[in-house]
């Protein structure tokens, strides 16, 4: 069993865990993820490791309510326990490899959207304990559901904030700011690394490849075991199937078929539907949808 | 009593058997096992021991069994086997053990693997179990991987007074076990997880959700974490894709996929949270035992099962006793014939797949012979689903993070047949991740060797 030591809400529908799993603390490194299941009935749950403390042998998760599974998931307090948490898998980001005095030479731009704050949060903390500054673009919807905003400021140079809607900073998406900082402001960077929702990724990468960026992105297909042996988070990058899970997460984005592996992505939605139809209304959903077969 | 034949085994009807995940075969009870018991001739050089990859004592404990004496008869396969229960079910006794029995050369080969199981499962229900060990010698075994091989070898060790831990990646022990082969033919609560428990009761630990390469390595687990020799019984899990157009639209999966969903995350059962895809009419493409546990495990999802294999029937790599199941399921098999694309529609997913029929050409350097494709006869099979069983090979992970630890040209770790001995001083492996995709007992037989093999070498260092 894997303890929850800290359990708290940072936004609507957003969470953030801190957990006891010494061995994962020991050797994971930015880039990497884990696998939760709940318990006996559970199913495996992928999640990029947001921070570490490889001392205290914990490792910290962020994730959104998307379904079923992660809106029982967010009921969890802190004392609870995951019943099985397994990583680090994937490898980690290709900076984590290079050697410190050329990185210092390259310029990193790095873009989170929405919950994929989490991931990029470690790889910038890492810049940063290598003496590295980096610009920072945060894209979230609205106000309300920006999260990390403090902790990405103490290890970000630069920091630019924007929300959908102009709730908070300035109003727009995260190409905009890029564009801005690209083409008006005349920045130039080495590589970009891009993680949130795959749209975002894709827009990003077809706007830096237009700009002639480097650009690597952390892709969230589907998982079943995350070690290689299922095949379920493969993608096509350039002209070769990959499995994210071992060969991944992280690509480049400028080869990923975004398309086909948003396609993906959608492969259980009636089901997932279904599930939470029946943790929400239990027995009391009797069809009308036209998905559950509560109308057979 | 026609001596020439076996005792019949009962069975679940097909009708039935089609809408349940429930085992198939029902064994022997005891007055049926004393039966076919008798018929066993007690050879004095009984080759069916060197058809047995683990060489149980066969004519010694069916003699026990003949008598009544089933205790007796379980200790004696207790010396060669760890896993009667699981073994006795899926052996392919056929072309091991019982394919040797003397009996077989007129009439029918002692059912030694119904009766192996028969004396398995009649501990498990009368808590009969092995006997642990007095004294531990104070030297530490890791074992990698939870699979057949691993749980014999580490098994084999704890009885020497080795303090064995495994270490396995799933959340689960068992390996192909537990993820692989379905309930139907291998129950998990009851079989599987009983012969797990009776390892540990040997001492061994088991530390599940450790991926080997990645928490920590071999090197460490020798080096920081004090193990004197390990043992890598890791697999063959990778699964391989044909690489056609379509292969990676909604609805297809590989064999492994589809049955770690059913198998290791219960899908299939109502109040298990993992879902599966179960498809209406799915083609299975391959024609080993993992394709046709893939097509009745889709059966059982309610689904019109196609088994697409580019041999004909005699070629079929799977167990006869496999393919007579599933074809009295109402399995439909397509022999002869090879998908060229998987047809997707606008919204990504499968709606059929373009096949060619195939015909046998001359035999190839490995004597079979070779499938070629009959020009223009190509068709179309309407489909929602594609299970791709075209085998699989090592994860290279482990080898890739331990150093001087040498792979051949199809990644299988390089190790030596009769004592397990890999490039790597105090490393020893066997099993798939050594041969490739093979047999459980075979990955058993492997387990035992190198547990010797590491007895030797720990004992002379």
């Amino acid at each position: 069993m894997y303890k929850i030591l800290k359990a708290e809400k940072l936004a609507d529908k957003i969470y953030l865990f801190e957990v006891s799993a010494p061995r994962i603390a020991k050797s994971c490194e930015p880039g990497q993820f884990i696998i939760a299941k709940m318990d006996e009935q559970g199913e495996r749950i992928p999640l990029t490791i947001c921070d570490f403390d490889r001392e205290n042998g914990t490792i910290t998760i962020v994730f959104q309510i998307v379904g079923a599974s992660t809106e029982k998931m967010s009921t969890l307090k802190a004392g609870d326990s995951f019943r099985d948490f397994v990583g680090p898998l994937g490898v980690a980001s290709e900076f984590v490899n290079e050697d410190v005095e050329e990185l210092k030479n390259k310029k990193f731009l790095f873009v989170a959207g929405g919950v994929g704050t989490a991931p990029v949060y470690p790889q910038v903390k890492w810049m940063k304990e290598h003496g590295i500054d980096v610009d920072v673009i945060m894209g979230s919807k609205t106000k309300d559901l920006l999260i990390l905003e403090k902790e990405m400021k103490e290890v970000a140079g630069n920091l630019y904030i924007t929300t959908d809607d102009g709730s908070y900073e300035r109003k727009g998406m995260v190409t905009e700011v890029i564009n801005d900082l690209v083409v008006n402001k005349g920045n130039k960077y080495d590589v970009c690394v891009a993680i949130g929702p795959m749209i975002m990724m894709k827009f990003v990468a077809k706007l830096t490849k237009e700009l002639g960026i480097k650009t690597i992105v952390s892709l969230n297909p589907i998982m079943v075991d995350g070690t290689g042996m299922c095949g379920a988070c493969r993608v096509t990058v350039g002209d070769e199937v990959k499995f994210a899970c071992v060969d991944g997460p992280e690509f480049d984005g400028h080869l990923v078929n975004f398309d086909e592996a948003m396609k993906r992505q959608q492969m259980y939605k009636t089901q997932e539907g279904r599930a939470i139809l029946k943790l929400r209304e239990g027995d009391t959903h009797h069809g009308g949808c036209g998905h559950c077969g509560g109308d057979k | 009593m026609d001596v020439l034949k076996k005792v019949p085994v009962r069975e679940q009807k097909p009708e039935v058997r089609a809408k349940n995940f429930d085992e198939v075969c029902l064994g022997y009870n005891k007055e049926e096992a004393m039966a076919e018991a008798e018929r066993c001739i007690n050879c004095k050089n009984a080759k069916c021991i060197t058809g047995c990859p683990v060489s149980i004592n066969i004519p010694a404990f069916i003699h026990e069994v003949k008598e009544g004496n089933i205790e007796q008869a379980y200790s004696i396969i207790s010396e060669s086997s760890a896993l009667p229960a699981i073994c006795g079910r899926v052996c392919p006794q056929e072309s091991q053990c019982e394919g040797k029995c003397i009996r077989g050369i007129k009439g029918e080969a002692i059912s030694i693997g119904k009766l192996e199981r028969f004396v398995a499962d009649y501990a498990r229900e009368n808590d009969i179990s092995p006997e642990k060990p007095e004294s531990t010698n104070g030297k530490k075994v890791a074992v990698i991987g939870s699979g057949p091989a691993g749980l014999t070898c580490a098994g084999d060790l704890a009885k020497l007074g080795y303090e064995v831990t495994i270490f396995e990646a799933l959340h689960e022990a068992g390996g192909v076990l537990v993820y692989g082969i379905p309930e139907f033919r291998l129950p998990k609560s009851t079989v599987v997880k009983h012969e797990i428990e009776n390892v540990k009761k040997l001492g061994v630990k088991i530390e599940t959700n450790v991926v080997i390469g990645k928490a920590t390595t071999i090197d460490e687990l020798m080096d920081e974490e004090g193990f004197d020799a390990v043992f890598v019984g890791s697999g063959a899990g990778l699964p391989k894709f044909m690489g056609i157009p379509g292969e990676n639209a909604n609805g297809v999966f590989s064999a492994n996929e589809y049955l770690t969903r059913n198998n290791l995350m219960k899908a299939f059962k109502e109040d298990y949270d993992t879902p599966i895809a179960a498809g209406t009419k799915v083609a299975v493409v391959g024609g080993g035992n993992v394709a046709m546990d893939a097509a009745r495990t889709a059966l059982r999802l309610g689904a019109e099962v196609h088994i697409v294999y580019r041999r004909s029937e005699a070629e079929l790599p799977a167990r006869v006793e496999e393919v007579h199941h599933a074809k009295e399921e109402g399995i439909i098999f397509d022999l002869l014939t090879n998908p060229k694309e998987i047809l997707v529609d606008d919204n990504g997913w499968v709606r059929g797949m373009k096949c060619v029929k195939m015909e046998l050409g001359e035999p190839d350097a490995s004597g079979r012979r070779r499938p070629v494709e009959v020009p223009g006869s190509e068709f179309e099979l309407d489909l929602d689903t594609v299970i791709m069983s075209l085998g699989t090979s090592p994860n290279p992970l482990i080898s890739s993070t331990t150093k001087g630890l040498d792979v051949n040209k199809w990644k299988c770790i390089i190790a030596d047949e009769n004592n397990g001995k890999t490039t790597k001083e105090g490393v020893y492996a066997g099993g798939d991740a050594v041969t490739g995709a093979a047999t459980v007992i075979l990955a058993m037989g492997a387990g035992k060797a190198a547990a010797k093999g590491i007895h030797e070498y720990l004992s002379a260092k």
